[in-house]
């Protein structure tokens, strides 16, 4: 029986003006699958995205630093012209060349914008 | 910032001796509040600039100076063509000429007040505000290019606005020698449902009050009296611009070896002026400026359409349309001989002395209205360029408070209900879609707008002429 997949490790980082994101993985494609999800926790809480319509993304870059500029900003690119936010982010990293999925769901800012949301939050002691 | 290898010019000028590889020095204007205040990186970033072939004079950073994509927001810094200058799309940043209108209503904040909440309502209705909120135009790929072209003069001509407003918009609101055929297919798609829209983050529609005069003089000939209210909106060349500074900052970077460019930071893409891809920049960033100047001026027709109906005896008018973000072609006068320079101001605005030939008539003796935005709780001002800024910023001021605490730290230390509600107790009226926008905007996250300014005005960039203070700010 396969080990359950771990959910992505994402992090947002302090910048004056903008945003960091910042996306963990034991792979480079799994890194760049947590920084979509990062990218989506700038703008809202990814669990209030419903990860149901994919859209298909290829980047092809000379490095791999290029490759995560172009990863992210087709993100972007997909948000804006779909009017989407996405949740679940598959990313295959060959080299450097990316074939990706990105799974969302229409952008509903009334829903998905939960800073007046309550967040319940405690410490176990075990 | 660490102060020690600063050298201090004044109580609001700091200089940073070339070092490093600097072609230039550095000079800062802020008191030492503001620099202490400041991230290291603008230090780094600042140092990086001057590190750029064929800059002149020097780096300069404003009194709101803070980290940015390469350059230092609130950073300003010109380059020769013919000392191998270059062009940097990240020195010009990804909102292309996003920038403040300001516009006269010819009402006072006593017949506003019994329609300050139906005033809120009807701007909130009728302003698209927000991610993902399109516009009530569709423009066809032809038609954007006409925009790109035409700028505030082509919304003009399709009827948004009068001729009249164009003289009150820098370069009477068409930048020349734009190349619509040097924007990618991805940033039309991205503007296709986006003009006459404020967008999101830091962007906003604010109603204000004129709640103290400055400069009586000054304030007199811009239209400005005690009690005024006015409208001012900040926003950009939205998806556009950004599609564009994306699509050349990664061909900057890639290019950059083969150009002959030591990029000391990858951020800091750029290429010559007089390459190719300079001027193919140069065509885009021109499209990009002309679709936020288009933008803002189909937003002012929507205000004009709001008052209509709430207020019927406004008559709006703009004061003036100020730009940052944006490289501009200018002549300046370096030891004693005017040279063609491309003046990089990110996060920095134009402010043209007394007497430039390039100002409407009526603003001229007293030089460009320079207007800096504060935050929504806090209120905005107006000032006046000085003939000095001339020599000590390549003619360049401030363009607002800027942060002092990130947005991801503010989303998490307030919430925008409480925001919202707190404002409405001080009578500030707050209208937007996203609560968790409201928090990052609060006015806790801003730098105190006085303290810039009285830098600015220390600094002889310009002078305060009125301050507004908020009563309905619509933000996306």
């Amino acid at each position: 029986m396969d080990a359950p997949a771990l959910a992505p490790r994402w992090e947002l980082y302090s910048h004056d003006a903008d945003i960091g994101i910042r996306g963990f993985g034991s792979t480079i494609g799994a890194a760049f699958e947590a920084i979509g999800v990062a990218l989506t926790a700038a703008v809202c809480e990814p669990v209030t995205v419903h990860a149901r319509t994919p859209v298909t993304v290829r980047c092809s870059a000379a490095d791999i630093e290029s490759l995560l500029y172009d990863w992210v900003n087709a993100i972007v690119y997909e948000m804006a012209v779909r009017r989407m936010l996405f949740s679940r982010y598959e990313a295959g990293i060959d080299g450097h060349e990316l074939h990706g999925t990105l799974w969302g769901e229409p952008l509903e800012i009334r829903r998905q914008d939960a800073n007046g949301s309550w967040v319940a939050q405690c410490v176990i002691d075990v | 910032m660490d102060t020690s290898d600063w050298q201090r010019v004044s109580p609001v000028e700091w200089r940073l001796s070339p070092r490093s590889g600097m072609h230039v020095p550095a000079v800062l204007y802020a008191d030492e509040t503001l620099v202490r205040a400041m991230d290291e990186k603008v230090r780094e970033q600042l140092v990086n600039v001057a590190r750029l072939p064929g800059i002149v004079q020097a780096v300069y950073a404003m009194p709101d100076a803070h980290w940015g994509y390469g350059f230092p927001i609130g950073g300003v810094a010109a380059f020769d063509p013919k000392q191998g200058g270059i062009v940097s799309a990240g020195g010009v940043g990804f909102d292309i000429s996003c920038g403040v209108r300001t516009h006269l209503t010819g009402l006072t904040r006593a017949q506003l007040e019994p329609r300050l909440h139906a005033l809120a309502d009807e701007l909130a209705r009728a302003i698209p505000a927000g991610m993902g909120r399109g516009g009530y135009l569709h423009l066809s790929h032809a038609e954007l290019t006409d925009v790109l072209l035409g700028g505030a003069r082509w919304a003009v001509g399709r009827g948004y606005g009068e001729e009249a407003d164009l003289e009150r918009i820098e370069d009477r609101g068409q930048i020349l020698h734009a190349k619509p055929d040097c924007v990618s297919s991805r940033a039309f798609a991205r503007m296709r449902d986006e003009m006459g829209t404020l967008g999101s983050g830091n962007h906003y529609a604010e109603v204000q009050t004129v709640a103290r005069i400055h400069d009586a003089t000054a304030a007199a000939a811009m239209g400005l009296a005690q009690d005024d209210v006015v409208v001012t909106v900040h926003c950009g060349s939205r998806g556009l611009g950004h599609q564009i500074g994306t699509d050349f900052l990664r061909e900057m970077a890639q290019e950059a070896p083969t150009l002959g460019v030591h990029l000391p930071d990858r951020e800091l893409a750029c290429a010559p002026i007089e390459s190719d891809l300079g001027r193919r920049y140069l065509g885009a960033m021109r499209a990009g400026m002309n679709c936020a100047l288009a933008n803002r001026q189909v937003i002012t027709q929507l205000l004009r359409e709001v008052f209509a109906r709430i207020l019927p005896a406004a008559l709006v008018r703009i004061l003036y349309d100020v730009s940052h973000n944006v490289c501009k072609e200018e002549e300046h006068r370096i030891d004693g001989a005017s040279r063609r320079l491309f003046v990089h101001r990110k996060g920095a605005t134009r402010a043209f002395g007394p007497g430039h030939a390039d100002l409407p008539e009526a603003l001229r003796s007293i030089g460009q209205p320079v207007l800096i935005g504060g935050s929504m709780g806090t209120g905005s001002y107006v000032l006046a360029a000085t003939a000095a800024s001339e020599s000590r910023s390549f003619s360049s001021a401030c363009h607002g408070a800027g942060r002092n605490m990130s947005r991801h730290a503010a989303a998490r230390s307030f919430r925008g209900r409480a925001v919202v509600d707190q404002l409405a107790e001080r009578g500030i009226l707050v209208r937007s879609p996203s609560m968790r926008g409201v928090a990052e905007e609060a006015p806790a996250a801003y730098k105190d707008i006085d303290a810039v300014v009285d830098a600015a005005e220390a600094a002889q960039l310009a002078r305060k002429v009125a301050f507004l203070a908020p009563m309905i700010c619509i933000k996306g």
